[in-house]
């Protein structure tokens, strides 16, 4: 059996200590700069607040992971080599990691810590997550939300690293690392700038009806009913009118939150070692509840016990939640 | 946990006006000094809202008589009741049932959850309200406590009080 490590977000100094006293056996988290893939307003820490965060985490026997998924464009590399030897010298247990370059500056300069390949990469392939361990050392990738549980067990035969699956939180589809809508609307962009669907271009306007419209850069993305759960104001789950269905419809993807709950026990007999909860951008009541949910769970599990985990739809984007490609490929 | 709320109401109730000019008088003492207990207290809140120290916040807890200003401003700060009809311009409002709001600050409920459900509405500048709430999401402990706790046991019980009718609602919210 894998360890089934409990790999946990948070957004704020308070968010990682809930994380931790929840249960998390890690706790993921980015700098407050485009460094990372959560380059939200307001969110995330400064190196002082990190290093008191990893003597926190360590206190208790859990790793600090540092976030540095996101592609410098050329010319601002310094930003990504000075946060990794910011990391570095707080003491993380870990850089999750995206870009080659980035990959490299840390295999050269802080060979001791160790390299997980975010799913920013997009990797899925053998050969593809090969190329990185053979290159840069990478000890654990974290997989596309793309495979199922069959083709992640023969994945696992082919590749000499550790596998970190998301079980809980986004069901982001696009293949990651290259998704421009956000920029195509604001010119702001998801891999490089770490932020999609920026807060500052995202606007509600409350209907007269009861209505609530999504805008994104002035264009309205989505429209919900008075009694229509809401999601986020994302492009990519957006809801589009077209020539052949003039009601409008969710074009690429649907306000629906991964959950795999009910899998767990096949996701580890496929040999996946960390299992990753979504969300840094969520509060502290996200992470205590998810994360207490699923530590009981994955103990009960270890533990030879049914797992009766708790109902977290009420959690869940849309208020709706989906096993995914986890289950078929055919889940829409 | 989740409830679905009622809407904010259209139609102002007779004498609604009036009560809400002296609900905020009332209020008004107990505003201040919650405020300023918390500035001293949690003084790294103000560097999680950079820019938006300055913004103008409408919060409204839709059935209580009077809405909230709030600018965070740590050298001027304000925090007050105002009659809806006598609210400032906001940059940014956020609307709610009153305990909603209240667990949300003390991070008893989950802000994007609320949002999802439509329980939480917000509108104006959303990256104001993102900072706002990433800013009070960072603060340990609990307000609503720490201000009940400035009342004493009269305080301590209200607030009991106000939970175990938040939580009545929700159970019978969930109910089948």
């Amino acid at each position: 059996m894998s360890l089934a490590e409990l790999i946990c977000p948070a957004g704020t100094p308070a968010a990682l200590r809930t994380a931790v006293d929840a249960g998390a056996d890690a706790v993921y988290c980015g700098f407050q700069d485009a460094t990372n893939a959560r380059n939200f307003p307001g969110l995330n820490f400064t190196p002082d607040e990190l290093q008191d965060a990893v003597v926190y985490a360590h206190m208790r026997g859990a790793k600090v992971l540092l976030a540095l998924n996101t592609y410098p464009p050329a010319g601002r590399v310094d930003l990504w080599r000075e946060a990794a030897d910011a990391g570095a010298r707080i003491g993380v247990d870990a850089f999750i990691v995206a870009d080659m370059g980035v990959a490299d500056y840390i295999a050269r300069t802080h060979p001791q810590v160790r390299l997980h390949l975010s799913v920013q990469a997009a990797a899925s392939s053998p050969e593809a997550i090969r190329y990185y361990c053979d290159n840069f050392g990478v000890k654990r990738v974290v997989l596309p939300r793309i495979l199922t549980i069959a083709e992640i067990r023969e994945l696992r035969k082919e590749i000499p690293c550790e596998i970190e699956t998301f079980i809980f939180g986004n069901h982001g589809l696009m293949v990651e690392g290259r998704c421009s809508l956000t920029n195509y609307l604001t010119g702001q962009s998801t891999n490089m700038d770490g932020v999609c669907s920026p807060a500052s271009d995202v606007e509600y306007v409350r209907g007269a009806d009861g209505s609530l419209s999504s805008q994104l850069a002035g264009f309205t993305i989505d429209r919900f009913g008075a009694d229509e759960k809401a999601g986020y104001p994302t492009i990519c789950k957006g809801r589009y009118a077209a020539p052949h269905r003039p009601e409008g419809y969710y074009a690429f993807e649907e306000p629906v939150s991964l959950n795999l709950s009910r899998l767990l026990p096949e996701l580890i007999e496929a040999g996946v070692h960390a299992f990753k909860i979504e969300g840094r951008q969520r509060s502290k009541s996200y992470v205590r509840n998810v994360v207490a949910a699923f530590r009981a769970a994955v103990d009960d599990i270890r533990a030879g016990r049914e797992a009766n985990i708790a109902d977290l739809v009420a959690l869940t984007e849309g208020q709706k939640q989906t096993q995914g490609a986890f289950e078929t490929k055919k889940w829409r | 946990m989740q409830v679905t709320h009622d809407r904010a109401p259209a139609r102002r109730r007779p004498g609604e006006p009036l009560v809400a000019r002296l609900a905020c008088l009332a209020v008004q003492p107990v505003l201040a000094r919650v405020v300023r207990r918390i500035a001293a207290r949690h003084p790294s809140l103000f560097a999680r809202l950079g820019p938006h120290q300055a913004t103008d916040f409408l919060i409204d807890p839709v059935e209580l008589p009077f809405a909230l200003h709030l600018r965070p401003d740590p050298e001027a700060l304000v925090f007050r009741a105002v009659p809806r009809d006598a609210a400032p311009q906001a940059g940014a409002t956020i609307r709610g049932k009153f305990m909603l709001l209240l667990e949300l600050v003390d991070a008893e409920e989950d802000g994007d959850a609320a949002f999802f459900s439509r329980d939480l509405e917000v509108t104006g500048d959303t990256e104001a309200v993102v900072r706002l709430r990433n800013a009070l999401d960072d603060m340990d402990g609990s307000l609503a406590e720490e201000t009940a706790a400035m009342f004493g046991p009269p305080g301590r019980a209200i607030l009991a009080q106000l939970r175990r009718g938040y939580l009545t609602e929700t159970e019978r919210q969930e109910a089948p």
